[in-house]
């Protein structure tokens, strides 16, 4: 599990509110995707499409595309890229992004 | 579909904001060439001055004056007039018939399809830096498994640090800078697990007179010191294998070390085993390359002023070999007065006296660098795997699928895709390339230098038909596709 060193509102800084599988999640602003998903113990953000692994962020700067979620609608985004906005909504993605999807 | 991006023009286009291309950028604007500078980040910093400008770190104690020292970067190229487009991902370079080059990158909203730009330039200074070096070992895939890189980058963005039992493993001054910052911030560490063999010294000691007058002597030692003093440390590491639980996330780790056979319990494993250039955008350049017998990697072939095999493309930084974070950005203000040459603002005699400063610069910057090159090499066990250990993350494909596949006798790593598909998935073979070349050469007794590299072309991220279909028309381009019309 990650944490962060002290939290945002103590830390001074704006938060935003964004939802991660439903589940209403207060970030920094600044934060990405995938600090939000750290920060709130959720190292696993999808499975993957050849053999249904969990998987989960692993470099933070756009290199592996192991972070790859749906991020308000779109599929296949890659959280450690994404900054969080307020009203964002974050899904785990279950295997390969869908057509329309 | 969304509408594209404006097109943009410049003299100079740099690629990647970290010290290289910051440098590079800043001196070029004070040169009076018109340039640009475009990054996948939000904010300039590159990896190494990661949020320099927003890390919410403000206590300079923990993250320590290496890091601060990027803020000098920083402010000069805000003041510099350089444009910087910035949350942009380069996927495609391509010559102009008359002059310079066509470049197209894509910017994503949350929420909107991301929009295609195209930018033209008479001449490109690749300043893309380094990535993490493969580590497969067994379970690098699981969650729970990140690089030390990627924790560095989650502590200077948004102050995130590990909770629960956490291991270090692998080899490298990242892996202790990274300890020693964590200390400072009051994170502890379980224990650092080094995979440098016994027998490193002896090899490093040829250099060690380079290292007794280098810049990294008396920093580095401080800093071992303090880690060592506070974090058990485990020397001569083998055999390292991280297990995962029921839901398929890190559960516990095994290793090898003095003979015995160690298995713990653990939250968060933390691999790093030294950086390799960023080399897609230099390969599907078409720039040559050669390969780095001390550094077991591909380095773009470059001279002294950091230009490539290919005319009006320059090359600063990490992405050229590696040397640091300091030489970086004298490497980034060599290429810039090169550039300004080469685009008619600076004779040579004025170049060569602004050369010999940056280059002294560097070559203070890189002294040592030999012994510590040698000392932390990745041991072959960790960069020539076997058995299930997955080398494709993306695919899935594993080192005993590829070893298999090279003695049936696979002619290279372009051939390897078609058997496996490993390399083509969306990291387009930046965590297995490296791996499935020194694989055959491992089984074939070949040279990695004989065996090749992927072929890598553009668009060298993954893009929709929705982006390419957003950039700009042109007659060019409509006369492409209508030929048919009579």
């Amino acid at each position: 599990m990650f944490r962060r060193l002290d939290t945002p509102a103590e830390a001074g800084a704006r938060v935003v509110r964004i939802t991660i599988d439903d589940v209403a999640t207060d970030c920094r602003e600044g934060d990405s995707v995938a600090a939000a998903l750290f920060a709130a113990g959720l190292p696993a953000c999808r499975d993957t499409a050849v053999s249904g692994a969990a998987r989960g962020p692993f470099c933070m700067m756009g290199v592996c595309y192991d972070c790859l979620v749906g991020i308000d609608g779109h599929a296949n985004q890659q959280a450690c890229m994404t900054r969080v906005r307020e009203g964002m909504t974050v899904r785990r993605q279950l295997g390969a992004r869908e057509v329309g999807a | 579909m969304s509408a594209g991006l404006p097109a943009t023009t410049c003299e100079l286009l740099v690629i990647g904001a970290g010290p290289a291309g910051l440098a590079a950028a800043t001196r070029a604007a004070g040169l009076g060439l018109d340039t640009v500078l475009i990054d996948e980040q939000p904010a300039p910093g590159g990896q190494i001055y990661r949020a320099i400008g927003s890390t919410p770190v403000r206590d300079r104690a923990i993250l320590g004056a290496d890091y601060w020292h990027g803020l000098g970067l920083l402010e000069p190229f805000q003041r510099s007039g350089v444009r910087h487009v910035a949350g942009a991902t380069v996927w495609a370079v391509n010559r102009r018939e008359d002059d310079g080059f066509e470049v197209a990158y894509s910017i994503a909203t949350p929420g909107q399809d991301a929009r295609a730009g195209l930018l033209h330039c008479r001449h490109v200074i690749l300043a893309t830096g380094a990535q993490e070096r493969p580590f497969p070992i067994p379970g690098w895939t699981l969650p729970g498994v990140i690089t030390a890189g990627a924790a560095q980058i989650l502590l200077k963005t948004s102050a995130v640090v590990p909770s629960g039992t956490t291991v270090l493993a692998g080899g490298g001054p990242l892996l202790y800078l990274l300890a020693w910052q964590y200390l400072n911030a009051g994170v502890p560490i379980h224990a650092i697990l080094e995979t440098t063999p016994a027998g490193q010294w002896r090899r490093a000691l040829p250099f060690v007179w380079g290292f007794l007058r280098s810049p990294y002597l008396g920093k580095g030692l401080k800093l071992l010191r303090a880690v060592r003093a506070r974090v058990p440390i485990v020397t001569g590491v083998s055999a390292l294998e991280a297990l995962g639980d029921a839901r398929g996330q890190l559960a516990r780790l095994r290793y090898r070390a003095g003979g015995r056979t160690e298995e713990l319990a653990l939250d968060q494993l933390l691999l790093h085993q030294g950086v390799v250039p960023n080399t897609n955008l230099s390969r599907a350049l078409g720039l040559e390359h050669v390969w780095s017998e001390r550094q077991d990697c591909w380095e773009p072939v470059v001279d002294a002023w950091g230009a490539s095999s290919v005319a009006q493309v320059t090359i600063a930084g990490d992405g050229a070999g590696i040397a640091g974070a300091i030489a970086a950005e004298h490497r980034g203000r060599v290429a810039a007065v090169h550039a300004a040459v080469a685009l008619g603002r600076l004779d040579g005699p004025a170049r060569d006296r602004e050369a010999a400063t940056h280059r002294a610069a560097l070559a203070r910057a890189v002294r040592g660098r030999e012994f510590f090159e040698t000392l932390y090499r990745a041991p072959d066990a960790f960069r020539r795997p076997v058995g299930d250990t997955i080398v494709c993350r993306c695919e899935e494909a594993t080192a005993e699928q590829v070893r298999q596949a090279a003695r049936m006798g696979c002619q290279g790593p372009n051939q390897m895709k078609a058997f496996l598909r490993c390399g083509m998935g969306p990291c387009q073979g930046r965590f297995c390339g490296l791996t499935v070349t020194e694989l055959i050469a491992d089984e074939q007794g070949r040279h990695p230098r004989d065996v090749g590299a992927y072929r890598v072309r553009f668009p060298i991220k993954p893009v929709t038909l929705g982006e390419i279909a957003s950039l700009p028309q042109t007659e060019a381009s409509r006369a492409a596709v209508v030929r048919f019309r009579k």
